[in-house]
């Protein structure tokens, strides 16, 4: 199995409080990777920093050996990273297509000059881009939505539009945070199915979540992140009998 | 648009047609209609549906809120004169300097808008009025020791645009009839207010349209679908600006005189109304709004005549009260429509929010009863 990222000894300052503290692990090609801890356990904080948002204050963070910590957003998502957000942030006002389409921007060439000309290459990459969003649109279950208006979509429609987006990138590696968030079981479930989907495409999944079960039952490894540091690694039945874990989300032992 | 007859929505190559020979006749129906002195207010109506298209870039698509776009319009105006007027002694043809005008501007676009790539809403709109306000200033003060602007008096006699020999700023008798500069200037200006479309429209449904939307919409999520937001909104300054650089050196060459009075704050401001009033991202609105915003000030005018008809005399000074209607009307305007005469598809939505948060609510209690 080789490995697809690496993250070594990240840490991450805001001002005197460390949101992360030299947390390392390995991320294999082709794997499910759960990231759980309580709140505030700095999931998200790293997810920003392994994509681009946030700047590291130490350590390296590579993806196929490359260093990617402390480059830009659309950098990262070039070299194939692509994320989804913990509290949904579509483009509202535009449709669910034209979403995904913008997706598509890291993937695409034309410039001002084409796109005023409609060159040939602006007109097959406009094609393409359609097309690729639209049978995206229909691999998340959204067939029938391109046209609605992202903020009008449920908001399960969101989540998967939000997958969707993101996968028009092209991404090796997708990282989804709290991708199940807010809904109810049966959604869960088709959530989870999707996963799987995606995995048997051939992408590696990054997972920031709180549904144990969900974690259980589609990750291949887990990581426990608390107070900014990883306190477990390993395949998820062995963490979830790990002592350390059970303290973190259950509170210390009364004896 | 719900405005049009059906007839003409199942025959777009007939409207397109009467649209085309409406345009092209509308010089001399106005100037037999109303006056000579109208076809120059067309003149300018369609130099500012060029600015307000150009403006429309930087703030309906990108929306990054730009108060300085004036500046580019006088850099435009301004190296146009410099370059085909006897202040250098040089006289240049037109197709080298106005591309080079839109050239400039476009740089000083890039110029202006790389240190404030950081800034959002108000506190870009601060930075870009100082900007414009700087430009303004230099204009107005470059005429020692060196003199380059001629400081407040302006530029003076700057040749008008002549094609193959052809001036477009002398009376010429075609079949008989005489023809007069601003028909010329005209027809040049829909020229470039068409070709102003054409780009404008084909941005718009480019990947660079829906980037500059996406950054409009959320920064952060459009920087995580990869694109380069600095890169984005630069094009978007850059764009912007050169078309206000063209319209800039239409201007000057249609006047043949230009000074820093022509660049004030004021006129930023009201080529943002008209974007605004128009319907801000949309094309037809913010042409329309150009359109309005030109010809009726210059219609209002009239009210000293009207009061002086039915009053005897006139009560209020038609400048005063031309002003005032003005404030008045855009008032009631965003009371009323703060979308916008013509908005776009987008910006009626967010403006009805109400509803939108109706169906986010009514889906959130969805979740919660399953």
């Amino acid at each position: 199995m080789t490995t697809l990222l690496t993250v070594e000894n990240v840490t991450k300052r805001f001002g005197g409080l460390s949101a992360l503290e030299a947390v390392s692990l390995t991320v294999n090609a082709g794997e499910v990777y759960g990231l759980i801890g309580p709140n505030g356990a700095g999931k998200t904080t790293l997810f920003n920093c392994m994509t681009g948002l946030y700047t590291v204050s130490a350590g390296v963070i590579r993806l196929d050996g490359v260093p990617i910590h402390n480059r830009k957003p659309h950098q990262i998502v070039g070299r194939g990273f692509a994320r989804t957000f913990q509290n949904i942030r579509l483009f509202a006002n535009m449709t669910a297509l034209e979403n995904v389409m913008v997706g598509r921007h890291a993937r695409t060439r034309t410039g001002v000059l084409g796109a005023v000309l409609h060159s040939r290459r602006c007109l097959a990459e406009e094609r393409d881009s359609r097309q690729r969003a639209k049978s995206l649109m229909a691999f998340v279950g959204l067939k029938d939505r391109s046209r609605s208006l992202a903020g009008h979509l449920s908001y399960g429609d969101q989540r998967r539009l939000e997958i969707a987006r993101a996968l028009a990138t092209e991404p090796r590696l997708l990282a989804l945070d709290e991708p199940v968030a807010g809904m109810n079981p049966n959604e869960r479930r088709e959530m989870s199915e999707l996963f799987r989907k995606l995995r048997d495409a051939g992408i590696t999944l990054l997972l920031i979540e709180h549904d144990v079960k969900l974690v259980m039952g589609v990750c291949d490894r887990v990581a426990v992140l608390d107070y900014g540091k990883k306190i477990a690694e390993g395949v998820p039945d062995e963490v979830r009998r790990n002592p350390a874990v059970i303290e973190a989300y259950l509170g210390g032992a009364v004896s | 648009m719900r405005s049009v007859p059906d007839w003409l929505r199942r025959h777009p190559g007939l409207a397109f047609g009467l649209l085309a020979v409406l345009l092209a006749v509308l010089p001399f129906i106005v100037s037999i209609g109303l006056g000579r002195g109208w076809v120059r207010v067309l003149d300018f109506a369609l130099l500012y549906a060029i600015l307000a298209l150009g403006l429309n870039i930087v703030v309906g698509y990108a929306g990054l809120l730009d108060l300085g776009y004036i500046a580019f319009y006088a850099l435009g105006a301004y190296l146009f004169a410099w370059l085909s007027s006897p202040q250098f002694g040089l006289h240049l043809p037109f197709w080298l300097v106005l591309p080079s005008g839109a050239l400039l501007a476009g740089g000083f676009g890039v110029l202006l808008g790389a240190p404030t790539l950081r800034l959002r809403g108000d506190y870009l709109a601060i930075v870009t009025l100082g900007f414009g306000e700087i430009v303004r200033i230099f204009m107005n003060n470059l005429d020692a020791p060196v003199n380059i602007t001629n400081g407040p008096q302006g530029i003076n006699l700057i040749d008008p645009i002549s094609i193959g020999g052809f001036s477009l700023g002398a009376r010429h008798t075609i079949l008989g009839v005489h023809v007069f500069p601003p028909t010329f200037y005209y027809y040049l200006f829909l020229f470039f207010t068409l070709f102003t479309i054409l780009v404008a429209m084909r941005l718009q449904d480019s990947r660079i349209g829906r980037a500059w939307a996406a950054i409009r919409e959320d920064e952060v999520a459009a920087a995580a679908m990869g694109i380069d937001t600095r890169n984005i909104k630069l094009l978007a300054f850059a764009m912007g600006a050169s078309f206000g650089g063209l319209a800039g050196g239409l201007f000057a060459a249609f006047q043949g005189f230009i000074s820093p009075e022509s660049f004030n704050l004021m006129e930023s401001v009201m080529i943002l109304c008209m974007i605004v009033l128009g319907g801000m991202g949309n094309i037809p609105g913010v042409i329309l709004g150009a359109v309005l915003l030109t010809v009726l000030p210059e219609a209002l005018r009239y009210l000293g005549a009207w009061q002086r008809a039915a009053l005897g005399h006139v009560v209020v000074d038609p400048n005063d009260l031309r002003m005032l209607l003005f404030g008045l009307a855009m008032v009631a305007m965003m009371l009323y429509r703060p979308a916008g005469l013509l908005p776009s598809r987008q910006r009626r939505r967010e403006f009805r929010a109400e509803d939108g948060a109706a169906e986010q609510e009514a889906a959130s209690l969805y979740d919660a009863k399953a």
